[in-house]
């Protein structure tokens, strides 16, 4: 199975078979900071996913500056 | 794993709520969490103009579309930071956007309108990039929301945002930055009113619900972003909730309901028009205009006899009002 992981790009190849909390585990992710996408559909962490699947594993998490958390002047 | 609204087959599973929600249902489920956010902080009327501040990512798209779907009178802001290949491709998501739904997009450019772009600012500044980045947002966001004769802006901060800022406001027992952490701020001595329609979901809700409804957001991190403090408090964060599924929610929510009454009288700040710009400010010059004379090398006014150094305007810019401990950056 391929998964395409963001920032950075990049592709690697992990064994299908498991579901996706087994695959998130594997790469070392935490489920509540990713979408994972297969086929163009959110799936969810108990879906097993297949030798063949595409699989996009997207972060949610953003940072850098606050626009207006804090008033300052 | 079953939607709760409809039993059909569910695409996206919110742990701290022990639940998940289908395709179909979950932008209604948040759409109505929105709603509840607006009308429980009186954030705008339904006549109201409204300035939403767009970056291009998922939570200021995610939360321009909704105000759209409610009907409301929500125009976009998006401000050129000149960040490179990063910068083109966020201004071109946001302008296709706008132009998909018919809204209005106002437009500002760093670069174009204030002379100088954030990897320069970064440079050439005693401030982290993500500083002058943050101060310069809050500028234009409240200059433009004043001389637009918008009545509110609008910024897309989720509750892992909140949770974040929250807890390095109380690392650091900021008690006037921690009294000022309202979802809605009422507009005050030349501020704008602020609000934060987004502050009850979280960024997996936010980045869901602008997937499943096909927003093209831009999914890259900024790239001067590497490293900021404000991403190692979210890790922190994360890494309780993965064990304890809530606690974000515990946190902030808790605070909006028990802890921010205990801080309002740190909120006692009076301000006065900056001698440049005419913004809102606690001195003779706003954090702005002090930022961008340092950056351009310029000189602001004529000294006062017992004003600031510049070694002691660059300290309190570095520490009151844009702590880099926050904000990030080189210590």
């Amino acid at each position: 199975m391929r998964v395409r992981l963001r920032n950075p790009d990049r592709e690697v190849e992990v064994t299908g078979g498991r579901t996706v909390r087994e695959v998130l585990g594997e790469l070392d992710v935490n489920p509540d900071t990713v979408l994972v996408i297969r086929g163009g559909e959110l799936v969810t962490r108990e879906v097993v996913l297949g030798d063949g699947d595409d699989v996009e594993v997207r972060p949610v998490i953003s940072g850098g500056a606050q626009e207006s958390d804090r008033e300052r002047r | 794993m079953r939607c709760r609204r409809c039993r059909g087959p569910a695409a996206i599973e919110i742990r701290r709520h022990n639940a998940a929600f289908c395709r179909d249902c979950f932008p209604l489920v948040f759409r109505e969490q929105v709603r509840r956010a607006i009308h429980r902080y009186e954030m705008f009327a339904p006549d109201d103009r409204i300035l939403v501040a767009v970056s291009g990512g998922k939570d200021s798209l995610a939360l321009w579309d909704v105000l759209l779907l409610e009907g409301y009178r929500a125009s976009g802001l998006y401000l050129g930071l000149g960040i490179g290949d990063y910068s083109d491709r966020s201004g071109d998501v946001v302008r296709a956007f706008a132009r998909d739904r018919g809204a209005e997009l106002v437009e500002v450019d760093l670069r174009r309108d204030h002379g100088y772009d954030i990897p320069t600012a970064g440079r050439k500044g005693p401030r982290s990039t993500c500083a002058v980045c943050g101060l310069s947002k809050r500028y234009v966001f409240n200059r433009a929301a004043l001389e637009g004769g918008f009545d509110v802006v609008a910024t897309g901060h989720n509750l892992d945002d909140e949770a974040a800022t929250l807890l390095g406001n109380t690392l650091r027992w900021q008690t006037a930055y921690i009294a000022r952490q309202s979802p809605a701020l009422p507009a005050k001595d030349g501020m704008a009113k602020k609000v934060k329609p987004l502050h009850r979901l979280s960024e997996l809700e936010t980045a869901a619900y602008a997937f499943l409804r096909g927003i093209d957001y831009v999914v890259e991190e900024c790239p001067l972003v590497a490293g900021n403090t404000q991403l190692r408090y979210k890790d922190a964060m994360n890494a309780i909730e993965a064990t304890s599924p809530g606690t974000k929610t515990q946190f902030f929510l808790g605070y909006l309901e028990r802890g921010l009454p205990l801080f309002r009288s740190e909120d006692v700040a009076e301000l006065v028009p900056c001698e440049r710009c005419g913004q809102p400010t606690t001195g003779r010059f706003c954090a702005f205009c002090r930022a961008r004379a340092q950056i351009l090398g310029e000189q602001l006014g004529t000294p006062a006899a017992d004003g600031p150094s510049d070694r002691q305007v660059a300290a309190e810019l570095a520490d009151e009002v844009l702590p880099a401990e926050l904000y990030g950056g080189p210590a």
